[in-house]
């Protein structure tokens, strides 16, 4: 054995060195450099929100201003607000579940009909026709003091449409 | 350090006097200059030309059907974008929706500003052609293989940058055609697994097209996007030269030229180069003045125009969303057709027949078998589709992204598969014509995708012919 006492480097023990020492915190602190830059770019990029308009709560109206068995086009919360005839609410988003398009809906045949590829919704969003994979976003409503309020911060996806998605006065 | 001991043998000629000195000041000394103006400004010129072009280049390149000019035509139209580019910042706002305001105001009250408008636009448009062009000449001549396999690459990856160009200056209007090819095109997007929504939502700036997504889109299409394009091109530049210029062309069946007759760059390729140069100019300057960029009613966000389509060079990929579920439409078949454009030159790697066009009198007779077929076929696919085909009515219990997604993908991969297996057997193709074939109907496949997405697309995207649309019904 070695007749020095004290030798780190040529200890039997796996020890760090100077240079891997070196490397290993170099690499370290490179890429603690990177996760901070990165992180900052992406912080800064994210989106912005703007007040008052869509990505808001939005007050559409009176409950009494939308007649049962009714749909309402509110084009500054980019939603239409349909009445079922049980009086119960629903928003949904404009905005078709394929690519994007703005669905207008069609009174004559009571159904939302997307200008781009022909998807077809009836006016509780569900699909009555693809390429649309799933059925037209909601927002949430809520009934304060006679109002309707739609929070249009974020558009919930759903699979199905089903009852407790209404909301009544 | 330890000074070198040996003398080479030339040193012993020169005079004991000379120090090392001496020779590195005799050696930065200039050639003598021309005494006159206009051979000195020549020696200028030249000089700078051949910063780009070899001295000497073999004769054979310069021959007019082999390069058809294609990467020279690119470079040019780079150059005017980058001009008339700069030029519309000076006229241009940024923002929604004054950004529709300035475009007015630039067509209505500015000197030129149309053309200017109209120059951008077209020569943008001719880019991404021009562009396809010159990939689709380098495969068909097999330019591609070793030792040029990295410049595949870099050609591909401008060829994104292209599109990202294109696409994002698409927006810039802020008209109805930007604002719903914008929201299309980005809508796909959110099918990419897993990060597709913050993705999205990060590029617009927001969950939907809005003033944010015009600044984004503006950062990128004046800044990014260019600057990344000039870095590859000076890298394809370079790599053109280290890879020993372009392939030589030749004849079928004929031998590989071991010592090609080589020709003065200046004035043989400068010459050619001008006049392609300047033709083209012409041409697009004449053009942007009778046929306007096309400009639409301000962007209304709640109200979709019928129909609503991408910018042509995306049609080929709106036309495959009509067919299949958008994850496989939109992710899984560019993701595979990327993947596999990439990876030809380390597939087909032989380089027996470079600088022949369809590698031999046979490749060309299967390349046109092979247009033949794509023709037919995916014509009958995209009519089949339309007429009688409904995967998601007859497997009704699955869901949609298997029933019209990834059963249809396999079905056309097996026509594919079989394709190939008759170039293989039947045919007794060899390696590189299965890949010819293959490529090429690939490619026809792709054009026929788009022409069916620009012209028989009419209302509701239900497929009519050109005519029917044209005369509203």
């Amino acid at each position: 054995m070695n007749e020095q006492p004290i030798d780190i480097t040529h200890s039997d023990e796996p020890a760090v060195d100077r240079r891997s020492f070196l490397k290993i915190a170099g690499i370290a602190v490179g890429a603690l450099t990177v996760a901070e830059l990165g992180g900052i770019g992406l912080a800064y990029l994210h989106p912005r929100t703007a007040e008052g308009d869509f990505g808001s709560v939005i007050t559409a109206g009176a409950v009494d201003d939308f007649p049962p068995g009714s749909v309402t086009h509110v084009t500054n919360g980019r939603f239409y607000l349909t009445r079922f005839d049980d009086g119960g609410f629903l928003a949904l988003h404009q905005r078709c579940t394929h690519l994007g398009c703005t669905v207008p809906w069609d009174q004559a045949t009571e159904q939302f009909v997307c200008p781009c590829h022909n998807s077809q919704f009836d006016d509780a969003g569900s699909v009555l026709n693809p390429p649309a994979p799933r059925p037209l976003d909601r927002f949430a409503v809520t009934i304060d003091a006679g109002m309707v309020l739609i929070d249009t911060s974020s558009a919930i996806a759903r699979d199905d449409f089903d009852g407790s998605q209404v909301v009544y006065a | 350090m330890r000074r070198r001991a040996t003398i080479s043998p030339d040193t012993t000629n020169r005079t004991a006097a000379e120090t090392g000195l001496d020779r590195a000041r005799k050696r930065l000394k200039p050639p003598p200059v021309p005494t006159d103006d206009r051979a000195r400004s020549r020696l200028v010129l030249d000089t700078m030309i051949l910063h780009l072009h070899p001295a000497r280049i073999p004769q054979r390149t310069l021959k007019w059907t082999y390069t058809w000019g294609l990467g020279g035509l690119a470079a040019l139209l780079v150059t005017m974008l980058v001009t008339t580019g700069v030029l519309l910042l000076t006229n241009y706002t940024p923002t929604a929706p004054d950004a529709y305001l300035s475009i007015l105001a630039l067509r209505s009250n500015v000197w030129f500003g149309d053309l200017l408008r109209n120059v951008h636009h077209w020569s943008a448009n001719l880019l991404i052609v021009v562009a396809v062009l010159h990939l689709l000449r380098v495969f068909f001549t097999g330019a591609y293989r070793p030792p040029r396999e990295v410049n595949w690459i870099f050609g591909i990856v401008m060829l994104l940058l292209i599109l990202g160009a294109n696409f994002t200056g698409y927006l810039l209007p802020w008209d109805q055609l930007a604002f719903w090819a914008i929201t299309v095109g980005t809508s796909l997007i959110s099918y990419v697994p897993f990060i597709g929504g913050w993705l999205g939502s990060l590029l617009l700036g927001g969950p939907e097209v809005s003033g944010a997504t015009l600044l984004n889109f503006y950062a990128l299409h004046i800044s990014f996007v260019p600057l990344s394009l000039f870095v590859l091109m000076a890298l394809h530049f370079w790599r053109v030269r280290k890879d020993g210029g372009l392939t030589l062309p030749r004849a079928a069946g004929e031998a590989p030229v071991e010592k090609p007759r080589r020709v003065t760059t200046i004035p043989y390729l400068i010459r050619r180069e001008t006049v392609w140069a300047l033709s083209w100019i012409a041409i697009i300057l004449t053009f942007s003045v009778f046929v306007s960029a096309p400009l639409e009613g301000i962007a209304d966000p709640n109200l979709s125009p019928n129909p609503a389509k991408a910018p042509w060079y995306f049609m080929g990929l709106q036309e495959l969303l009509l067919h299949f579920h958008p994850f496989v439409a939109a992710i899984v078949i560019p993701s595979l057709a990327l993947a596999g454009i990439i990876s030809l030159p380390f597939l087909d790697h032989l380089t027996d027949h470079e600088g022949i066009w369809f590698r031999s009198g046979r490749g060309r007779s299967l390349a046109m078998l092979a247009a033949g077929c794509s023709l037919a076929l995916s014509s009958a696919w995209i009519v089949a589709d339309d007429l009688f085909l409904d995967w998601a009515a007859w497997l009704g219990n699955w869901p949609t992204i298997i029933s019209n997604g990834f059963i249809p993908l396999a079905i056309a991969v097996m026509v594919l598969a079989l394709l190939d297996l008759w170039v293989d057997k039947g045919l007794d193709g060899t390696l590189e014509e299965r890949v010819l074939f293959l490529f090429t109907f690939l490619a026809v496949s792709l054009v026929v995708l788009t022409i069916v997405g620009i012209f028989f697309r009419g209302p509701g995207m239900e497929l009519m012919w050109p005519w029917s649309i044209a005369s509203g019904h």
